[in-house]
C-alpha cells in the first residue's frame, strides 16, 4: 500500500525539487521557523523574503542540513533528507553561498573552487600522495573541470590571488562560483546582493538568470533588493517572526495586503 | 618560464648533492657531540612537520605530541632491545611472556611504532573531533598525561620507572636521521599539495564553508590527525634510538611545547619554515645551555647564571617572536627558488639601482 502511494507521489510531484513538509525549527522557546511548507520546481527561481530576524537564514540552514529541524520533513527530489549532514546534502545536488561571504580566505581563487570538487575524488590519501596514476588523472580532471569553471564565471585572470584580496563584490560571485563548482542541482543563494551598489546587483541578477540556463539549475535565494526579486522570481515565499504570511507569484505578493503591510508597505513609504 | 624550471631543477640537483656531500662530511669529520645536535635536529624536525600538519596546516589544535612520541619510543626500544640483554634490563620484573621473545630490526620497530601512535591517534581523535571547537587540546594534553603514566606502571612492558636503557643506537648516524627526516618531509609536501592536502588547508580556513563544499569534516580531521600522529612515533622511535635510552619522564607534556615553539617560530602551516625553526630551536637550546652554568667574572659570581637560566631566555625569546613576528619566520609561505632568486634580485635593486633595471629586463 505505503509503496504504492509513493509511486503516485512522485508521478504527481515528478518535477519538485524540493519540498518541505511543516518544516519548524525551535531555539529554546522561540519558533524561529513555523511549520514552512515549500514547493520548489525544477528550473524555478524561487525567493525567500522577509524583514532581519524572519527565519530565512534558518530555512535555508534545515535544507542544507546546518540544523536538524525540530519537526517536519524535507523532501529533495521525493526523498527525505530531514537531518541528514550538510556534506551530504551537498553531494546529493544541493549547494548553497553564505550570507557573511565564507571563502577559504587564504587560499587562491583557484584553490577555492577545485577543493568543491575533491569529494567528487575516488582515491585515497595513500595514492593521491603518492601520486598513483589513478590520482594523477583525477587531479588532472578536477584541474580542467575548475578551469573551465574560472574561465566560464570570468575569474581566470585572478585565478592564483588570494581569495580575501578580490573586491567584495568579485568576492561573492567567486562563491557562487564554488557552490556550482559541486556541480548542484539546486543553487541556494543567501543574500547575494547584499552590499551590492545598483550596477552590481543589475549584473548579479542577469548573472542569476544566465547561470540557471548554462547549468540548468533551480536556484531558491534569500534576498533583500526588492528590484532584483521582483523581477527574477517565478515564486515568492514571505516569512515573518517565522510565519509564512504570503506565497505566490511577484505580482501576486505586491498585491498581497498582509504581506504589504507587514513588509513591502514598509518600502514603499521609504522610498517616499 | 621554461628557463626558470630548468634553472630550478638545476638548482635543485645542486642542493641535493650539497646537502649529501654535508651529511657525509659531517658524519665522519665532525665531533660526536655535534652530530648527536644534528641528528637531533633532524628528528625534531619530523615530529615539528607532524605537528604543524596537525594545528598549522588542518587548524586543529593537538597538544599530544609528546603522546605520541613516547608510543614510537617506546615500541622501538622494547622491539629492538637485544634479546639476550633483556633480562638485565628488567631486572625488577621479567619482560611480559608475550613479547619477551620478540626481536624486531629497526625500521619495522620503526614503523610499528608510528602504526601504534596512528592507532592512538585515531582513538583520541575518533570521539573528539566529532566536536567543533578546541576540545581536542584539553583532549590530547590528558592522553599524554595518561600514556605517561601507563609507561610508569606497566612495569612487565615499559619498565616503569627504570626506563629501557641499551637501546641500539640506530639513529644517531646521519644518514638514517637525516635519510628518514627527507622522506617525511617529502611525503607531508606531497600530501599538502594533493587534493587532500587543500581540503585539510580548507577546513582549516572555514570548516562550515568546507563541510558546504560536500567535504566529510570528521573523516578528513580524524585523517590529519592520524597521519600526524603516525609521523610523531616514527620521530619518537628515532628519538630512543637516539638517545639510547627512554624513560616517562622524557615524554612529560612539557615536550609538547618544544614542538609548539617550532611551528609557531617558523610559520603555522610552513613546511620550510617547520625545519629552519626546527635547526634553530634545537641548536639554541643547546648554545642557551651556557648559561645554565655558573658564570665567574672578576672572582664574582653572577648570580642568574644557574640551571633553569637558559629557559627564561628562551621564554622571553618566544614572547619577542610572538610579539613581533606573529607569523612565524615564514608565515603560511614556502621556501622556493623563485622566492629566494627574487629576493635576492631584491637586495641587488636596493644596492645598485641601475643594474636592477637591467637585470630585471633580461
Amino acid at each position: 500500500m505505503k509503496s504504492k502511494e509513493k509511486v503516485i507521489d512522485q508521478v504527481i510531484d515528478k518535477n519538485v525539487v524540493l519540498r518541505t513538509e511543516n518544516m519548524t525549527m525551535q531555539f529554546g522557546g522561540v519558533v524561529a521557523v513555523d511549520n514552512l511548507h515549500l514547493t520548489i520546481r525544477e528550473h524555478q527561481i524561487v525567493a525567500l523574503i522577509g524583514p532581519n530576524g524572519a527565519g530565512k537564514t534558518t530555512a535555508f540552514n534545515m535544507i542544507t542540513g546546518v540544523y536538524t529541524p525540530s519537526s517536519g520533513k524535507i523532501f529533495l527530489q521525493g526523498e527525505d533528507i530531514t537531518g541528514v549532514s550538510p556534506d551530504k546534502i551537498t553531494r546529493r545536488g544541493v549547494a548553497r553561498t553564505f550570507q557573511n561571504i565564507r571563502l577559504f580566505k587564504d587560499l587562491t581563487v583557484f584553490e577555492n573552487i577545485i577543493i568543491a570538487k575533491h569529494f567528487s575524488m575516488k582515491s585515497n590519501v595513500f595514492s593521491a600522495t603518492l601520486r598513483f596514476p589513478g590520482a594523477i588523472r583525477e587531479e588532472k580532471r578536477m584541474r580542467e573541470e575548475s578551469e573551465a569553471l574560472l574561465e566560464r564565471m570570468g575569474l581566470a585572470d585572478v585565478r592564483n590571488d588570494v581569495a580575501s584580496s578580490l573586491p567584495y563584490g568579485q568576492q561573492r560571485h567567486l562563491e557562487i562560483a564554488r557552490a556550482l563548482a559541486t556541480n548542484p542541482n539546486l543553487l541556494l543563494l543567501d543574500e547575494p546582493a547584499a552590499g551590492m551598489n545598483p550596477q552590481e546587483t543589475e549584473d548579479l541578477t542577469a548573472s542569476i538568470m544566465q547561470i540557471r540556463k548554462d547549468f540548468n539549475l533551480t536556484v531558491f535565494l534569500i534576498e533583500h533588493h526588492m528590484d532584483l526579486v521582483m523581477e527574477i522570481s517565478d515564486r515568492i515565499y514571505v516569512l515573518d517572526f517565522g510565519q509564512t504570511i504570503g506565497k505566490g507569484s511577484p505580482a501576486e505578493i505586491q498585491n498581497n495586503q498582509r504581506v504589504v503591510e507587514a513588509y513591502l508597505g514598509v518600502d514603499d513609504d521609504a522610498e517616499n | 618560464m621554461k628557463d626558470k624550471k630548468k634553472r630550478n631543477i638545476i638548482c635543485t640537483i645542486i642542493l641535493v648533492i650539497v646537502v649529501i656531500a654535508l651529511i657525509n662530511f659531517a658524519n665522519t669529520n665532525l665531533d660526536a657531540y655535534v652530530v648527536r645536535i644534528l641528528n637531533l635536529c633532524a628528528i625534531y624536525t619530523i615530529i615539528g612537520l607532524s605537528m604543524n600538519l596537525i594545528n598549522g596546516f588542518t587548524g586543529l589544535f593537538s597538544l599530544g605530541q609528546a603522546g605520541f612520541m613516547a608510543i614510537g619510543a617506546y615500541t622501538v626500544a622494547i622491539f629492538t632491545l637485544p634479546l639476550d640483554m633483556r633480562s638485565t634490563v628488567y631486572y625488577m620484573e621479567p619482560m611480559n611472556a608475550a613479547i619477551a621473545n620478540i626481536h624486531l630490526d629497526f625500521v619495522p620497530a620503526l614503523i610499528l611504532g608510528g602504526i601504534f601512535a596512528g592507532i592512538a591517534a585515531f582513538l583520541i581523535g575518533a570521539p573528539v573531533l566529532r566536536l567543533r571547537g578546541d576540545y581536542l587540546a584539553i583532549a590530547t594534553l590528558g592522553f599524554s598525561e595518561i600514556i605517561r603514566i601507563l609507561l610508569t606502571n606497566w612495569q612487565s612492558v615499559t619498565n616503569g620507572a627504570l626506563g629501557i636503557n641499551k637501546i641500539p643506537d640506530n639513529a644517531n648516524n646521519m644518514w638514517w636521521s637525516f635519510g628518514i627526516s627527507i622522506i617525511v618531509l617529502v611525503l607531508i609536501s606531497l600530501l599538502i599539495r594533493s587534493s587532500y592536502g587543500r581540503v585539510f588547508k580548507a577546513i582549516r580556513e572555514d570548516d562550515i564553508a568546507a563541510e558546504a563544499m560536500g567535504i566529510n569534516l570528521f573523516k578528513h580531521k580524524v585523517m590529519s590527525f592520524v597521519i600526524g600522529g603516525f609521523f610523531a612515533g616514527i620521530g619518537g622511535g628515532l628519538y630512543a634510538s637516539l638517545l639510547g635510552t627512554v624513560d616517562p619522564k622524557q615524554f612529560y607534556f612539557t615536550l609538547t611545547y618544544n614542538f609548539l615553539l617550532i611551528i609557531v617560530l617558523g610559520g603555522m602551516g610552513s613546511i620550510s619554515g617547520t625545519v629552519i625553526a626546527s635547526f634553530i630551536v634545537t641548536g639554541g637550546l643547546e648554545i642557551l645551555r651556557g648559561f645554565d652554568e655558573p658564570l665567574v667574572i672578576g672572582g664574582y659570581e653572577i648570580s642568574l647564571f644557574r640551571p633553569g637560566f637558559s629557559m627564561v631566555i628562551f621564554s622571553v625569546l618566544l614572547m619577542v617572536i610572538v610579539l613581533f613576528y606573529r607569523k612565524g619566520l615564514m608565515g603560511r609561505t614556502e621556501l622556493s627558488w623563485d622566492r629566494l632568486f627574487n629576493f635576492f634580485a631584491k637586495i641587488k635593486a636596493k644596492f645598485s639601482p641601475k643594474t636592477a633595471k637591467e637585470g630585471g629586463a633580461k
